[in-house]
């Protein structure tokens, strides 16, 4: 269960929002909207614990986030966290055993190819084009079932229509099975669920 | 008592408090200093070694003492922002560097005029004079990184982690620099080793000290009130004072 | 433990896929120590003096050229963002990246200085304590300098404020570092010298760490 209550931030010395409160619950979706600029990114970054809230607290499961948390969260930002010198592979490999999941040679090469990116696997990621990095940095989530909490940011940016339907079907995967998943998103990409809720930011 | 405390912490409270702190503190200041000129010029003898012109000490070593005196307390402030999250101690931290950053160029500068006329040479690689120019970059470093960083939270973290990281090290600094001083020249050409200290000396130097210090808390309260109506320009309090002037 | 293995490991692994960034500062190191005699002139007596000076001086200055690249491209490309909400403890990942950045400079530089100390007609013994003192000084470049990065990360002009922050702090390890190198051509001990740049590491290794974790969470604030 995570939880805000009366959530308030600042860039800069201005108030992006304030008094903002959230629950959501097992197999909820919440959908953060808003203007270019309205703190959508800032929002989502305080409940992950990076951005420090200038009033209010975020909860998870009654307590105030700590390292316990951490362990039940995946954030995924703007920047894929893809580094070029690496393999396809050798990122998702490092990238997961990193976040503590259990892996193998095969769930990681079923990972890939839940997002279409298996033949690529041994490509330096130099080479992958925009999308075919956002793939890359996705195909986390294919292994993060058991992490209950997902804050993405931005997830369909840059994919295109396949990449969509394959995000849109992991995202319903991880919600069914009783995931919880905040995103930010300026398409309106339907995600089957049992309760969906959203946050409209204004500035 | 501590609740107290919190109170004047806030930015708020604490404006008109030092609004009306500042005249006590530059009076003072005048009179100490008028008080220590009048010792050092009048009173304390002549060096039989070294002239008159060693009674540039009595603006040197105060203002040296004053220098590192600051930047602890500039830190102080800093450590406290950091761990207590209060507003006004980053505030206080900016407002105090340029002040010690005066104070510390002032150290060099009369240590650079006492050098002529004694030595024959503005500058000795002596270790009083060492250590206040590292010092000087200490001060210079802070305030290049807090003007870098334009968000003033951040600028205000950020800057109270560098200047942690310098009060550990200034007691290293200034004990590697004395112990390079005495390897590599003796201690023939040094400051350090001043006139015998007579108690007049020492009375002349301690009220020039005193008038830096009430000098210091005039300048850097004046300097945190500016600072507050910047950073508080939206808040409720500052326009109604705008409205008022 | 295992994150620390996996994040050196994951630096060596890619510093070896651009050989180029190491090699740059090694080359830098040698190319400015060897500039001082076109400055000063060829006379063998006082370039022996200023040996250890030089080449320290010089491992001082490949120090900060090599320290913004430290965390720049993984906050660039979103990786430290990811290693300060994994549930790995970031003081863990912070020693890897330090202990990955000397190996990668400050090693490579210990080992490339008697070149230098050759050029500058210094005896072997005081070539075996300049590679002495800079494999004990070189951790406290890189300990002291990821605070720096960390505090000039995504700063506007960061290479030369990085500079101004972190040079005032490296006097200590230059005056021993240095100083152990011309007592022991003087017919001086060195080893109070050494004691001392251990000192100055131990606890260089304690607040270096410390401070580079806080501006990395304010950097990424």
């Amino acid at each position: 269960m995570l939880e805000t209550s009366a959530l308030a931030c600042e860039r800069g010395g201005l108030r992006l929002f304030s008094d903002v409160n959230l629950t959501l619950a097992p197999g909820g979706l919440l959908r953060v909207r808003g203007a270019n600029g309205s703190g959508k990114t800032t929002l989502l970054r305080t409940l992950a614990g990076l951005t420090r809230p200038a009033a209010g607290e975020v909860r998870w499961r009654g307590n105030p986030i700590g390292d316990d948390y951490r362990r039940e969260m995946l954030f995924l930002g703007h920047a894929a966290a893809v580094k070029d010198e690496l393999t396809v592979l050798e990122n998702l490999e490092f990238s997961s055993r990193f976040s503590c999941l259990e892996i193998s040679e095969s769930k990681i090469k079923s990972a890939l190819e839940s997002l279409g990116i298996a033949r690529l696997a041994d490509l330096p990621a130099r080479y992958l084009s925009q999308g075919q990095r956002k793939r890359a940095a996705l195909a986390r989530l294919a292994l993060s079932a058991g992490v209950p909490l997902w804050l993405l940011d931005e997830p369909f940016a840059a994919l295109d229509d396949e990449g969509i339907a394959q995000l849109r079907k992991i995202c319903a995967a991880h919600l069914a099975g009783g995931g919880m998943l905040v995103l930010t998103s300026h398409q309106d990409v339907e995600i089957a669920c049992a309760a969906a809720w959203s946050v409209e930011l204004r500035g | 008592m501590t609740s107290r405390l919190f109170q004047f912490a806030a930015p708020q409270a604490f404006f008109p408090i030092a609004g009306k702190l500042i005249p006590w503190f530059a009076v003072l200041a005048g009179v100490l200093a008028l008080a220590g000129l009048y010792v050092a010029f009048f009173i304390a003898p002549t060096d039989h070694q070294q002239g008159e012109a060693y009674r540039i000490i009595f603006i040197h070593v105060p203002a040296a003492w004053v220098s590192m005196f600051l930047y602890l307390v500039m830190a102080g402030w800093a450590g406290l922002g950091l761990a207590l999250n209060t507003r006004l101690s980053g505030m206080m931290a900016s407002a105090i560097a340029p002040t010690g950053a005066m104070f510390t160029f002032l150290a060099l500068w009369s240590g650079a005029l006492w050098g002529k006329p004694t030595w024959g040479t503005y500058w000795v690689w002596d270790a009083r004079l060492t250590s206040e120019l590292v010092l000087l970059f200490l001060y210079l470093g802070f305030m290049a990184l807090k003007a870098a960083i334009p968000d003033p939270v951040r600028a205000d973290r950020a800057g109270a982690i560098l200047a942690l990281l310098g009060v550990v090290n200034v007691p290293i600094i200034y004990f590697s620099v004395q112990w390079w001083n005495t390897l590599h020249q003796g201690a023939s050409v040094s400051l350090t080793r001043a006139p015998s200290m007579a108690a007049t000396m020492l009375l002349g130097m301690l009220l020039m000290a005193f008038a830096a210090w009430m000098y210091s808390f005039a300048t850097a309260f004046s300097r945190v009130r500016a600072i507050i109506l910047e950073r508080e320009r939206d808040a409720e309090w500052v326009r109604l004072q705008r409205a008022a002037a | 433990m295992h994150s620390f293995v996996s994040v050196l490991r994951r630096e060596l692994q890619i510093a070896l896929r651009r050989k180029g960034d190491a090699l740059n500062v090694l080359v830098f190191f040698i190319v400015v120590a060897s500039l001082f005699p076109f400055g000063v002139g060829p006379e063998a007596n006082q370039l022996r003096a200023m040996a250890a000076g030089v080449a320290w001086i010089a491992a001082l200055l490949a120090a900060v050229l090599s320290l913004p690249r430290l965390f720049a491209a993984d906050h660039a490309d979103g990786t430290l963002e990811q290693m300060l909400v994994a549930p790995q403890p970031l003081a863990l990942v912070v020693l890897a990246k330090i202990t990955g950045h000397w190996l990668l400079t400050g090693l490579p530089l210990a080992l490339a200085a008697p070149l230098i100390g050759l050029q500058y007609g210094l005896p072997a013994d005081a070539l075996g304590l300049l590679i002495v003192s800079l494999l004990i000084g070189t951790p406290v470049l890189s300990f002291l300098g990821a605070a720096g990065a960390a505090l000039t990360l995504g700063v506007r002009g960061g290479g030369a404020l990085l500079a101004l922050l972190i040079l005032p702090l490296f006097v200590p390890v230059l005056v021993f570092g240095a100083g152990a190198v011309t007592a022991g051509l003087t017919g001086i001990n060195p080893s109070a010298h050494l004691s001392l740049l251990g000192a100055i590491l131990a606890v260089s290794s304690l607040i270096g760490p410390w401070a580079a974790c806080a501006a990395l969470r304010v950097a990424l604030d």
